[in-house]
This record gives structure tokens, sequence and C-alpha cells, in this order.
């Protein structure tokens, strides 16, 4: 690989590793609080997969930069909100059951697009990575979708609620899909898929659902923001989540 | 001198950390093992990929390589191919249903078509069982309750 296809597959993995990083943090935020006992146990699991997906994505990236694994956790744990490249979507508060679980929804879909695609990628480690993360998803989906629709098509309160997330998250979903610089080059060399073509598969998935709930997706621009710019709910999360690694760097651990 | 079956019987001394009645070369861990000389390497991947036996796993066995007397141990990890719970040995599927774990039915590759197959209770061997939960106390189990005995248990997950 040329210096310039590096460049963009390191930022292509290093978007999907902090978004599976941020998720599991926030899913985990759930953990003794969750409506009930069984939903408690699979959501601090959902959160152990995806955390365990992050750390697939960030080996592959210690190994774009020929660092040893353990720039993983200097990544994670000593860099602030501007360096990091998760979407919104998955930065924002866990807010209510119904908001967390079409977040789960929305991001589980997005996988469940772009894992079979990646798993054809001619970059070996990429394609072997998505492959694996992808027979774990299964039960990720299944659970995310059962909850869309049990919520979705529940009580008038849990409809109610499923709407008031939709129309907070459906505009920021798009930016799992935004464009990146050097996008055509790594997908002439098939090492990263067109995303263009796949947000179509993943809205076609979607609404499909969304319909079946009777939920509606708000007219409102979809957005183009990068994935450089964040919300003040990344710091506060950063600041939970790093500030006992900062507080003694080189402790060992 | 260590032999292929040296190495391979003293790995089978080493119990999965979250299942302590099957060892990790029934489950499917161990790869390969590469002997050279005073090194020796053993191939392993990891079932889940969160999962936090892996480097309790790793650790057991460097230990057993050196009790072994390898000079040089080590351990690569691989996720290609991806661990399939098919690997797991007839003689483990009968421990883990020993154990009170339900083992996974065989998919061939892909996992969907046993996706909703429901295990027999692995206490009375009933098949009216309903799920509870798709996850459970660890990652690679699912939570079940038998509708004859009226006891709850896990199965370990397809995948």
């Amino acid at each position: 690989m040329n210096a310039e296809l590096t460049s963009t597959l390191d930022s292509r993995v290093l978007a999907l590793a902090d978004d599976e990083l941020i998720l599991a943090h926030r899913d985990s935020e759930w953990t003794g609080h969750a409506p009930m006992i069984e939903e408690d146990i699979a959501l601090a699991n959902i959160a152990q997969d995806e955390l365990g997906h992050a750390t697939l994505w960030y080996d592959i990236l210690c190994d774009l930069r020929g660092q040893p694994d353990e720039h993983a956790d200097q990544l994670v744990y000593f860099r602030d909100a501007a360096d990091w490249r998760n979407a919104q979507l998955l930065e924002l508060p866990i807010g209510d059951w119904a908001f967390t679980m079409l977040r789960q929804f929305l991001f589980d879909q997005f996988e469940w697009v772009l894992l079979p695609a990646l798993a054809k990628s001619s970059h070996i480690a990429v394609a072997q990575a998505a492959a694996k993360v992808l027979r774990e998803e299964i039960y990720h989906t299944r659970h995310s979708t059962a909850w869309v629709r049990r919520l979705g098509q529940g009580t008038a309160e849990s409809h109610r609620r499923m709407q008031t997330a939709l129309d907070v998250q459906w505009p920021l979903a798009s930016q799992l899909f935004v464009p990146m610089l050097g996008d055509a080059a790594l997908v002439a060399a098939g090492i990263w898929p067109d995303m263009a073509p796949l947000q179509q598969q993943w809205l076609a998935k979607v609404s499909e659902m969304l319909a079946e709930c009777g939920l509606v997706a708000p007219a409102t621009a979809a957005t183009r923001i990068s994935r450089h710019t964040h919300t003040e709910h990344l710091v506060n999360l950063l600041a939970d989540m790093q500030s006992v690694a900062r507080l003694d760097p080189q402790a060992d651990w | 001198m260590l032999t292929q079956k040296d190495v391979w019987q003293a790995l089978e001394q080493i119990k999965d950390p979250e299942i302590p009645v099957i060892n990790i070369v029934e489950m499917g861990i161990v790869r390969e093992v590469a002997i050279n000389g005073t090194a020796v390497m053993v191939t392993m991947t990891p079932t889940f990929s969160g999962c936090p036996a892996l480097n309790v796993m790793r650790n057991d066995i460097l230990a057993q390589l050196r009790t072994l007397g390898v000079a040089q141990p080590s351990v690569n990890i691989v996720n290609a191919p991806a661990w399939s719970s098919d690997w797991i040995t007839p003689e483990a599927r009968a421990k883990l249903n020993a154990f009170g774990l339900a083992p996974p039915a065989i998919h061939g590759g892909d996992v969907n078509v046993i996706l909703f197959d429901m295990p027999h209770c692995p206490r009375c061997g009933s098949a009216d069982v309903i799920l509870k939960n798709s996850f459970g106390t660890t990652l690679c189990r699912a939570m079940y309750v038998c509708n004859q005995c009226r006891e709850p248990f896990e199965q370990f997950k397809g995948i």
C-alpha cells in the first residue's frame, strides 16, 4: 500500500474503532440501571462485545502505524476529544431506554451492511476482523430489532418515546456514512467499500422497520458534518472514562 | 526432544477458565503447534472477540510450555478462520451438558440456521424450554428456563 492509501485506511479504521469504543462506553453506563435484570445482563454483554470489536480495529490500526498493541491504550485513555473520530450519534448521553435501543438498532444496522462488504476487503486483516465481528453481531441485531419493534408497536407512551428518540437521532445517523478524503482510492483498491450504496441499503432496511412501527423519520436534512467535530457530550464522556488512567499514566494494570 | 504429541497432551491439561470441565483443545481454541528447536509457538483463536478469558488462556499456555521445559514459548493469536462453536468436540459437548450448560447445535457455518432452535434441558432432557435471554453471565451464554422441571439453565451460544 502506498502512503495515501495507508493514511486513508488509518482514518477509516480509526473511525470504526472509535464508534465501537464510544458506543461500548455509553452502553456500559446502563450496567446496574437497566429497567430489568435480563436487560441489564444483555446490554452489559453487548457493551463488552463492542469493546472487543473496538480492540480488533485498534489492533489493526497499531499494525498500520507500526506501533505495539499498547498504542491502543494511549489512543483510548490519553486522546482529547478533538482527535476522536466517532460519529456524534454514539457520544450522546444514554437518554431513556427507547433512546438507547434505537441508537443500538441504527448502529447495528450500519454494521450489518458494512461488515459483509468489509469481509471482502483486499486488506486481509480488515477482511478477517470483519468476518469475526459479523458472527457476533447476529445476536445484537436480533436484540435491538426486537426492542425497536416492542417499543415502537407497544403502548402510546413507548411509541412516543421512540419517536422522540428518532427525531434527535435521525439527522445524526447519516454521519456514519459521511465521505472521507481519499475514499475513492481506497474503494478502487478494493480495501474499503463505497459507503454511498451501503447507505442506501441501510436506509431501506431501517425504513422498513420504522414503517412497521408507524415511526416517522423527520424531514430535516441529513447531516454532512465530518467526523472531526463533536458535541460537548464527548468531552464529558472522556473526562469520565479517562480520569483514572490519567491520574497515574505510568501505572501498570 | 519434544514431540507434537507431548505439547498437545500438555495443552489438554489447560481448562477453559470460564468452563472448568472442558479443556482448550476440545474447545477448538488451539489451532496449531509449531516446534522449532527450543522454541514452541502455539496458535490460538478467541471464541468471542471481547472474551476476557483470552489473556488468561494465553498466560496458561505460556506457563504450561515452560513447565514442559520450553526455552522460548510463544502464543500467536489469530482471528481467521473465525472460531465456530461447531469446533467443540462431541466429547466436550457431553461434558458441557453434564456441567449443566446446554451445548449449541451444529450449524455448518451459518449460525442463522440454528438461531431459533431450542436446546434440551441439561437437567431433565426436556425439549419444552423457553428462552429468557439471548445473553448470559458470560459473552458465550444464553439463559433458558425448562418448562418441565422448572429449572433455569444456560446454553453455550452458537457462533
